[in-house]
C-alpha cells in the first residue's frame, strides 16, 4: 500500500526537479529593455520584424508589452517600462509634461478607417470622419468601441467630441477589448466602428465590413517613441530606451517600416515619418 | 466549421513538421504547469492534511478560505503578482516579472487552494477508525500518516488532476506575469489568445487541440496510476 504513496512522492520529485533543472536556461542578464507599445503594432506583427534587427543592432533584449496606449503610458509613468511606442498624441502630450519622461520622436504614421455593413444604414458613406460618425449617432446605427482608453478609443472619443456628439444608449456598445477582437464583434452586430488600417487589413477576409470613410485628415494614426527617464523610477535604464528611441528613427528601421505589409498585404501598413514634423503629415 | 478543421489539420501539420516554436511553445506550458502543479501539492498536501485532521481555532475559517480559494480568478491573481513583481514593488528587485518562474508563482498560488480543500475532504472521508486500528497495531504517527494517505488515494489523485487542469487551461495570470513573450513566456493558452486577436483563427484552435491533448496525456498517466493501484488490491 505504501508503494502508492513513494510512487506519488517520486512523481512530485521527479517533475520538480525538471522544472528547476530547466528553470534558468535563459543564459545570463544580458541587457534587456521593456517596451509598452500598442496591441496594433504587435497584432500586425510590425514588432516580429523590428525587434529581432534592433537587438542585431546594438545588443539589447526587448520585452515587449502589447497594451493599450492608456496602459502603456500609465507603465512608463510608474517605471515599469523603459521606453513607449504608442499613438495617442493629445494623451502623449499631457504625459510628457506632467516631466517624466524624455525625448518624444515621431516614428511613423498610418490611418484610421471607419468600417461598417455594406448597406450603410446611417449614410456614412464617403463622408469625412466627423460627418460620418454624426450621421451614425443620427441614426442611433449600432457602433462597437473599444472602451479601453487605447489610442483607438482615445481618436474615437475625440471625434464624438467634434461632431457634438456624447454617445450612450443601447446603440453605442463598448467592449473593452483589443481590436481584433472588436472587430469580429462589430462585424457580428452589423456594426460600425472605428479600427487603424493595419489591424483591419490584417482580419478583414474574416470581415463582413467595408471602409466607408478614410483619408481625412482627422483620422490620421501618428506613432511617437517615447523614452523614458529616472524621474519615473529607480530601475528605469534611460540608455535603453534612447538604444531603442535612436534604433526607430535611424534609416534602417524607418526602411523596414516602409516594406513591412507589402509581402502579405501588398501595400505597407505604415508611413515611416523620422525627423518629420507631425504638422506637415497626411498633407 | 471549416476553421475547425482547418485547426485540426493545422494542429497536425505544426507536430508532425515539428514546427520549432509550437513544440517550444508546448514544452513550456508542460514545465509551467506541472512545475506550478508540484509546488501546489509540496505546499497544500501537509496544509490540507493539517486542515483536516488538525484541532486549532480557525481550522473552519481556514477550510472556507481554501474552498473559496478554489474559485480564484487567474486574472486577480496575475494582477497581485504582477504589483508585487514589479520594479517598484515589495519583490522588485528579484527580476522575476515576464519569466517562466512567475508565471510558475501564480500559477501555483492558483492551485494551492484547489489542493488544500481537495486533499482535505480526501483525508476526511477516511473511516476515523481506520486511525486508530493504525495506531492500535503499533504504527508511529509518520507510518499511520502515510497509510492514511493511502487509503485516500485515489481522492489525492484527483486533487492532482484538478490543480493541473486548473492552471494548465487559465490564461489570465500567464498573461499578465508572463507577458506572452515570444520564446520565453508564451504558452498554449496565451498564444491561442495572440493567434486569435490576430485573425489566425485556424492557428488558434490548432493551439487550444494541443492544449487539449497535452492535458489528455498528464490526465491520462494519472489515471492510469490511480486504476492500476486500485486493481492491485
Amino acid at each position: 500500500m505504501r508503494r502508492a504513496v513513494h510512487l506519488v512522492v517520486a512523481l512530485l520529485a521527479a517533475v520538480l526537479l525538471a522544472g528547476c533543472g530547466a528553470a534558468p536556461a535563459a543564459g545570463p542578464a544580458e541587457r534587456s529593455l521593456i517596451l509598452a507599445t500598442t496591441t496594433s503594432t504587435q497584432d500586425s506583427g510590425l514588432l516580429d520584424e523590428l525587434l529581432p534587427e534592433f537587438t542585431r543592432a546594438t545588443g539589447w533584449q526587448v520585452t515587449a508589452l502589447a497594451v493599450g496606449s492608456g496602459q502603456a503610458l500609465e507603465l512608463g509613468r510608474r517605471g515599469e517600462a523603459d521606453v513607449l511606442l504608442v499613438h495617442s498624441p493629445a494623451a502623449e502630450e499631457a504625459f510628457v509634461a506632467e516631466g517624466t519622461a524624455g525625448a518624444r520622436r515621431l516614428v511613423m504614421h498610418n490611418d484610421f478607417v471607419l468600417l461598417g455593413p455594406d448597406a450603410d444604414p446611417a449614410g456614412a458613406r464617403g463622408l469625412g470622419g466627423v460627418e460620418a460618425m454624426a450621421r451614425i449617432a443620427a441614426a442611433q446605427a449600432v457602433f462597437v468601441s473599444r472602451g479601453d482608453d487605447s489610442g483607438t478609443h482615445a481618436r474615437e472619443k475625440d471625434l464624438w467630441t467634434k461632431a457634438g456628439v456624447a454617445p450612450g444608449g443601447s446603440w453605442y456598445q463598448s467592449t473593452g477589448q483589443g481590436m481584433g477582437a472588436t472587430l469580429r464583434i462589430a462585424g457580428e452586430k452589423d456594426g460600425y466602428t472605428l479600427s487603424d488600417r493595419a489591424t483591419y487589413l490584417a482580419q478583414r477576409e474574416a470581415l463582413p465590413l467595408t471602409v466607408l470613410s478614410e483619408g481625412d485628415r482627422g483620422l490620421l494614426n501618428i506613432y511617437h517613441v517615447i523614452e523614458m527617464t529616472r524621474r519615473a523610477g529607480d530601475r528605469v535604464q534611460p540608455e535603453g530606451a534612447t538604444a531603442f528611441a535612436e534604433w526607430i528613427v535611424s534609416p534602417p528601421a524607418q526602411e523596414l517600416i516602409a516594406r513591412f505589409g507589402e509581402a502579405r498585404f501588398g501595400r505597407p501598413l505604415f508611413v515611416p515619418d523620422a525627423g518629420k514634423s507631425e504638422a506637415a503629415l497626411g498633407g | 466549421m471549416d476553421v475547425l478543421l482547418d485547426g485540426l489539420a493545422e494542429a497536425l501539420r505544426l507536430l508532425a513538421t515539428g514546427d520549432e516554436d509550437t513544440w517550444a511553445i508546448t514544452a513550456l506550458t508542460l514545465r509551467v504547469s506541472l512545475t506550478a502543479t508540484a509546488v501546489a501539492l509540496l505546499l497544500g498536501l501537509p496544509l490540507g492534511v493539517g486542515v483536516a485532521l488538525g484541532r486549532f481555532p480557525g481550522r473552519r475559517v481556514l477550510l472556507a478560505g481554501a474552498n473559496t480559494g478554489m474559485g480564484l480568478p487567474p486574472v486577480v491573481v496575475g494582477l497581485f503578482v504582477t504589483v508585487l513583481l514589479w520594479r517598484s514593488g515589495p519583490l522588485g528587485g528579484l527580476d522575476l516579472l515576464y519569466t517562466p518562474t512567475a508565471m510558475i508563482v501564480a500559477q501555483a498560488a492558483i492551485a494551492t487552494p484547489i489542493v488544500v480543500a481537495l486533499v482535505a475532504v480526501a483525508v476526511q472521508q477516511v473511516d476515523p477508525e481506520f486511525r486508530i486500528q493504525m495506531q492500535g497495531l503499533g504504527a508511529g504517527r509518520l507510518r499511520s500518516l502515510l497509510a492514511l494517505l493511502s487509503e485516500a488515494r485515489l481522492p489525492l489523485l484527483a486533487a492532482t488532476m484538478a490543480a493541473f487542469g486548473a492552471v494548465v487551461s487559465e490564461v489570465g495570470a500567464a498573461q499578465m506575469v508572463g507577458g506572452n513573450l515570444v520564446g520565453q513566456t508564451r504558452v498554449l493558452t496565451t498564444a491561442a489568445v495572440l493567434a486569435t486577436s490576430r485573425g489566425q483563427f485556424a492557428l488558434a484552435i490548432a493551439f487550444g487541440l494541443i492544449l487539449l491533448g497535452i492535458a489528455f496525456a498528464v490526465n491520462l498517466t494519472l489515471t492510469l496510476v490511480q486504476q492500476r493501484r486500485t486493481a492491485d488490491r
